[in-house]
């Protein structure tokens, strides 16, 4: 099963080879990684959807927290979330095409960011399987490239996400003390 | 006020309580070096390897609990400080590494001796720095030092370029740290110490596996008081040996691969298992699937990561293992088990796991009964890695809380030698003796001169078989005896090696001569070198192979070559209550 992880980091040099080297050392999948500001300055949030059953988004969870940087992991695949990915493809598109690409771009409401006299550039945003099947439908014009940013993604309401804990089972979750 | 980076370096140790530096210069790291001598409080020991300032700076921690620093210049400075990181980092020791780095505007131009070693280092150790400017100095070593001691200790580097250390800022140093990710629990929750005092009432067969945390939170006290008023035998990983008396009723001594019979049977038949600030690592649990499958598991820890790692456990812990200790003493409710301490007891009538086999050759177990009981069990023992090691685990008794240091989860070869210096200089009034092989010996044994050259009277007993002892058992088991890579053709003389460190030198070569050599070594007023000439045919037992579980336990070697059964009894009558 996917899990939608989302950590609160410190926006420092090395992060996020600290991260990737965690999840590489650890043979944790990712299957894709977000990463940019959050609206505290020096901290950055990162989108993280891991592949694996809940130990080992426990175990994930657990490796993250021990590096000094993170601050805080919430796990969003139990709580009612929204989550979002943008996707720029690089279509083929000739006279003859060219609408029936521009249909398919009204359909699934996304947007055309470049035109050339052989291609499109088409702008989409939505969940993973929305993106996937706009790239199905475009498949049999020819797809010269692809680019995903992997899913980003945020609770609904006021609450800022479960915030998994530190320890295992009930443990108190912030302590300061040496 | 305003200062150095250097300056700063320095200044951040003495407000830090470093005594100790374990190092060796390099033009990178030079302006530091070139700082020390305003720092005369600060003592430097310059060592002959990078690998041994880690080493020394690990076992200092490891003996008395405190931090020291292991400082090396950039690049091969860095790089061979790597295994002693790594060590550090998987037993739970720890220490702060200053490196030299190149300077600023010469990083990632591949300049010389230039090595990434924050990149080097960042799986190895617990976390660790490249300082770009001086007045960020005295931040980071207050963070380092604090991160290195608390929560789970582990190794801490910072790297500082050659430019950082000559350039000027303002000096402050801060009141305290400020990481919002870092935050160790330390106080178990009460809910989970109650479930685990619940468990422990309902439970007729428990066992309490005492792991290097006792150690590290110093929870001796508390562990005995558990383990007497509930009345729960105790297994000591390789790493918790010392932390539980060794002559206690209630000891049982080592599980696992190498351990006695009777701990990893116990383990099988307990219906629940305690861990103590241990981490099921591979050697002691074998198979997993097959490891202690009647019992509930209870496993206490202050790193959260390393529950429910390998083993299932049914109640978690998170903290001080010293503080989930004493509220737990609290809750636990006065038991015996007296069937079951008699089943255990019938265990070990039935597998003589320390019985040695009479050869009438020099073998390293006989060295080291003799040695125990010369020393009393009150030695600081620290081995190497190989069969002398597990020898030493089995048949050394310890008397004395944190009396035995030995690299566990790495298995690094050569610690022998830098972890005695690195324990005599943390506890300069301790007997130390080096249990060593003769395959580590060789790797770090450069050493030798700087513990003469600082009368660091540390004693090494050298078990001399001419092979990579535990490899070559490998080989003789699992490999039909095809003995490849593994013989020391031609070893130095040990005793002339000795002599030219200037340090005494004595070789023994029958069982007669042994206590005899142990007693002038430790009459010797400085370090001494016993080499014990040993027989190379003896292999570990009991044996579990990798892999395996307790099913699969090879208790004796099945009839060792030209020696007759009849031949075979203890050499020392079973000693105490153990
Ligand atoms: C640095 C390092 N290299 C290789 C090994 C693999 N290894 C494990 S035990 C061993 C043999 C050790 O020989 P020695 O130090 O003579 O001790 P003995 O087993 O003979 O008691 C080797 C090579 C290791 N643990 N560490």
């Amino acid at each position: 099963m996917k899990h939608t992880l989302v950590a609160l980091v410190q926006d420092k040099p090395g992060v996020l080879n600290r991260i990737a080297a965690m999840f590489r050392r650890r043979g944790f999948n990712i299957a894709s990684l977000a990463v940019g500001q959050s609206e505290q300055p020096g901290l950055s949030r990162m989108t993280f959807v891991v592949d694996g059953d809940s130990t080992i988004v426990e175990q994930v969870t657990k490796q993250m927290y021990k590096l000094i940087d993170v601050i805080r992991v919430s796990d969003l695949s139990t709580e009612e979330t929204v989550s979002r990915e943008l996707a720029l493809i690089k279509v083929r598109a000739t006279a003859q095409t060219r609408s029936e690409i521009m249909q398919l771009v009204d359909i699934f409401r996304a947007g055309i960011v470049d035109v050339s006299p052989d291609s499109l550039v088409i702008e989409v945003t939505g969940d993973e399987d929305k993106i996937t099947s706009l790239t199905k439908l475009l498949k049999p014009f020819g797809i010269r490239e692809l680019m995903r940013t992997g899913r980003v993604a945020m609770t609904r309401g006021g609450a800022g996400g479960q915030e998994r804990g530190r320890g295992n089972g009930a443990t108190p979750s912030k302590e300061t003390e040496a | 006020m305003r200062m150095t980076g250097a300056q700063m370096v320095c200044e951040s140790l003495l407000r830090e309580g470093v005594e100790v530096v374990f190092g060796i210069p390099g033009g990178a790291i030079l302006p530091l070096y070139q700082t020390m001598p305003q720092y005369p409080q600060i003592r430097h020991i310059l060592v002959r390897h990078e690998e041994s300032a880690a080493m020394a700076a690990d076992a200092y921690f490891r003996a008395s609990g405190k931090l020291s620093v292991a400082m090396a210049t950039s690049g091969p400075g860095a790089t061979n400080l790597v295994t002693g990181l790594a060590c550090a980092m998987m037993d739970s020791s720890a220490f702060v590494a200053i490196t030299g780095q190149v300077s600023r505007a010469a990083i990632g131009k591949d300049a010389f001796q230039e090595t990434d070693t924050t990149g080097v280092t960042l799986p190895v150790t617990k976390h660790n720095y490249l300082v770009m400017r001086a007045g960020d100095i005295p931040r980071v070593m207050m963070e380092a030092f604090y991160i290195a001691r608390t929560g789970r200790p582990g190794p801490v580097l910072v790297d500082i370029p050659k430019d950082v250390f000559i350039e000027q800022d303002e000096f402050e140093y801060p009141e305290s740290v400020d990481l919002p990710g870092y935050k160790p629990t330390l106080h178990g929750h009460p809910t989970q110490i109650r479930k685990a005092a619940r468990l422990i009432k309902e439970s007729q067969r428990p066992v309490i596996l005492a792991g290097h945390g006792v150690t590290l939170s110093q929870a001796f006290q508390e562990l005995k008081e558990l383990a007497e008023k509930a009345q729960i035998p105790v297994i000591t990983t390789l790493l918790g040996v010392s932390s539980f008396p060794g002559n206690h009723i209630l000891n049982l001594g080592m599980p696992g691969m190498h351990g006695v019979a009777w701990s990893s049977l116990a383990i099988d038949r307990a219906d629940l298992l305690i861990s103590l600030g241990a981490r099921f690592d591979d050697r002691v649990t074998g198979r997993v699937s097959a490891f202690a499958p009647r019992a509930k598991v209870v496993h206490v820890d202050v790193d959260p990561a390393v529950i429910g790692m390998n083993v299932k456990t049914h109640v978690p812990i998170v903290g001080d293992l010293r503080r989930v200790l004493r509220s737990l003493n609290r809750e636990v409710e006065a038991a015996t088990h007296t069937e079951w301490l008699a089943e255990i007891e019938q265990l070990r009538r039935d597998h003589p796991s320390l019985h040695i086999r009479d050869t009438g050759n020099l073998t390293q177990q006989y060295v080291i009964r003799k040695l125990w009981e010369l020393t009393e069990g009150k030695a600081l023992v620290v081995t190497g890695v190989g069969q002398h090691q597990m020898w030493a685990a089995q048949h050394y008794q310890f008397l004395n809380p944190n009396s035995f240091i030995t690299s566990g989860g790495l298995g690094a070869m050569g610690f022998e030698v830098p972890a005695a210096m690195g324990a005599k200089v943390a506890r300069p009034d301790a007997l130390v003796w080096s249990i060593a092989g003769d395959g580590g010996f060789q790797m770090t044994m450069a050493e030798l001169a700087t513990m003469a050259e600082h009368k660091l009277s540390v004693k090494f007993a050298l078990m001399d078989n001419r092979f990579l002892g535990m490899v070559r058992q490998w080989q003789d088991l699992f490999y039909k005896r095809a003995f490849y890579a593994t013989e020391y053709t031609r070893s130095p003389d040990f005793v002339k090696l000795a002599d030219a460190f200037g340090i005494l030198g004595l070789r023994v070569t029958e069982r007669s001569q042994v206590a005899e050599a142990i007693q002038e070594a430790m009459a010797y007023d400085g370090p001494a070198l016993v080499d014990f000439v040993v027989d190379p045919e003896e292999n570990v037992y009991p044996m579990i192979p990798p892999g395996e579980s307790t099913h699969e336990l090879i208790e004796a070697p099945k009839e060792a070559k030209g020696v007759p059964a009849t031949r075979r009894r203890d050499i020392l009558p079973p000693e105490g209550d153990f």
